[in-house]
């Protein structure tokens, strides 16, 4: 398992395109957002947490189709499938993977774009923590949509739309952890809700990508 | 004797083609009674004027709105269990009815919106969920276009359906949360069930035994012409190998 996860940073890190393309587009989006609406501060600091959550999630949506398509076209999927590890476990490996070198830089990244879109001082620490907490099941969620999907040519709007509709409870929880935590009120509830949310994602999504893969590799 | 005979294609076909004819029958008739009744012979009331009456619209096509994809989660279940493939059909063929009562139920909900509360549309946990839901059936819809071998994509749109169900739920009470956590005042849906009259109501349930039926008919309908397309389709295979 490691191997894996070690090849697939590896391919990420090398292959290019990958790595740092989701993050870059992530600066895009916090950078274009106060060009379009404006450079009030006000405004800014107000949908600010809906923007960086956006972003994230977006970001992440970019680069999902390259975990398992590259694999399947170059048969290596099949390989992995019938290797001794079981399918469950690979698909739980290529959304950690996906995850360190997706997710993880967004986290790091977003203090600093949070700054560029004036985001009230108290919601930083909630900013970091909701998204270290959210973007996992924005990975587990997506290695999903990508199972699905792995077959189809062309493939990559449709795990969009197959995608975003699965992303809306993170968004909604992650974001409104954010939100009130720049207004200074409590975030135990969403806080928990979207922690219960990645818990349940993690553990039981990977079974039903695993199924998908399967039926595509048929 | 038992309920999976009619999973035979076979059988379906002969069943269904003598129940068709009557529950389309039924459907016209409780959709004509319930809706004329509905929109000429209540009394107007007096907060909303004569724009009570999309109700009959309006409530049914939502229920079975949810209904249809309950449906689809039932009949996908039974698809993956027992590899029933009218099963699969079905799910199919419930899809865009599910998505067109969805959508009746968000236009109607708009045109009743404007003038009850000045606004098309708003970010409502009700309208919000809706929306998602018709989202859902967007991408399971465009799912079985996609895939081009029948069997894998009734596999992936069963897989996608009950996957969908846990987050189309989960959606549905993440705004509602939402909302109720930041615009309590704010609250614009009325609880229409509780609030109607007898007047209102009993044509009301005509409407929705009308649209229950209507269900019926075009699901029976659909699934037939699927599993003639099913059949199409092997004969021609057949004639390509001979």
């Amino acid at each position: 398992m490691i191997a894996l996860l070690i090849r697939d940073l590896r391919l990420a890190v090398r292959a290019g395109g990958g790595f740092g393309l989701g993050l870059a587009f992530f600066l895009l989006v916090a950078v274009i957002v106060p060009l379009g609406v404006g450079p009030e501060p006000a405004v800014l600091a107000r949908i600010a947490p809906g923007i960086l959550w956006v972003g994230a999630l977006l970001a992440c949506l970019l680069s999902l189709d390259r975990i398992f398509a590259l694999d399947f076209e170059d048969g290596s999927l099949d390989l992995l499938a019938t290797s001794p590890m079981p399918l469950e476990g690979v698909v739980a490996v290529k959304a950690l993977a996906h995850w360190l070198v997706t997710g993880l830089p967004l986290v790091l990244a977003a203090p600093v774009l949070a700054v560029l879109l004036n985001l009230p001082g108290a919601g930083f620490l909630w900013l970091v923590a909701s998204l270290a907490l959210g973007t996992p099941a924005l990975s587990v969620i997506g290695a999903f949509g990508a199972a699905l999907t792995v077959g189809v040519k062309r493939g990559g709007l449709l795990m969009s739309l197959l995608v975003l509709p699965l992303y809306m409870p993170t968004l909604i929880f992650g974001a409104e952890v954010v939100k009130r935590g720049a207004a200074g009120m409590a975030v135990a509830t969403p806080l928990a809700l979207l922690a219960g949310i990645t818990a349940g994602a993690v553990a039981l999504l990977p079974f039903a990508s695993a199924a998908a893969i399967r039926v595509n590799l048929r | 004797m038992s309920i999976w005979e009619y999973a035979n294609p076979k059988r379906f076909m002969q069943t269904s083609s003598l129940l068709l004819p009557w529950v389309t029958a039924a459907a016209v008739l409780c959709l004509v009674i319930g809706l004329v009744w509905g929109a000429f012979f209540t009394p107007e009331a007096d907060k909303f004027g004569s724009t009570v009456k999309i109700i009959y619209l309006h409530v049914p096509a939502a229920m079975m709105a949810i209904s249809a994809w309950m449906m689809m989660l039932v009949t996908s279940l039974i698809w993956l269990i027992r590899r029933h493939h009218v099963s699969a059909l079905s799910a199919k063929a419930a899809a865009p009815i599910g998505l067109t009562f969805t959508l009746i139920g968000l236009v109607t909900g708009a045109i009743w919106g404007q003038p009850m509360w000045g606004t098309w549309w708003a970010w409502d946990p009700r309208l919000t969920s809706f929306l998602i839901l018709a989202l859902f059936y967007l991408g399971y819809i465009a799912l079985w276009e996609a895939v081009e071998d029948r069997d894998t994509a009734a596999d992936l749109t069963s897989v996608l359906c009950i996957v969908g169900s846990v987050f189309a739920f989960l959606s549905r009470y993440a705004v509602l949360f939402w909302n109720q956590g930041l615009h309590q005042g704010a609250s614009l849906s009325i609880d229409k069930e509780e609030h109607v009259a007898d007047v209102y109501s009993s044509p009301l349930y005509v409407c929705i035994a009308g649209f229950v039926l209507l269900f019926v008919t075009l699901v029976l309908l659909r699934t037939r012409t699927e599993i003639r397309a099913r059949r199409l389709s092997a004969l021609l295979a057949r004639e390509r190998l001979a």
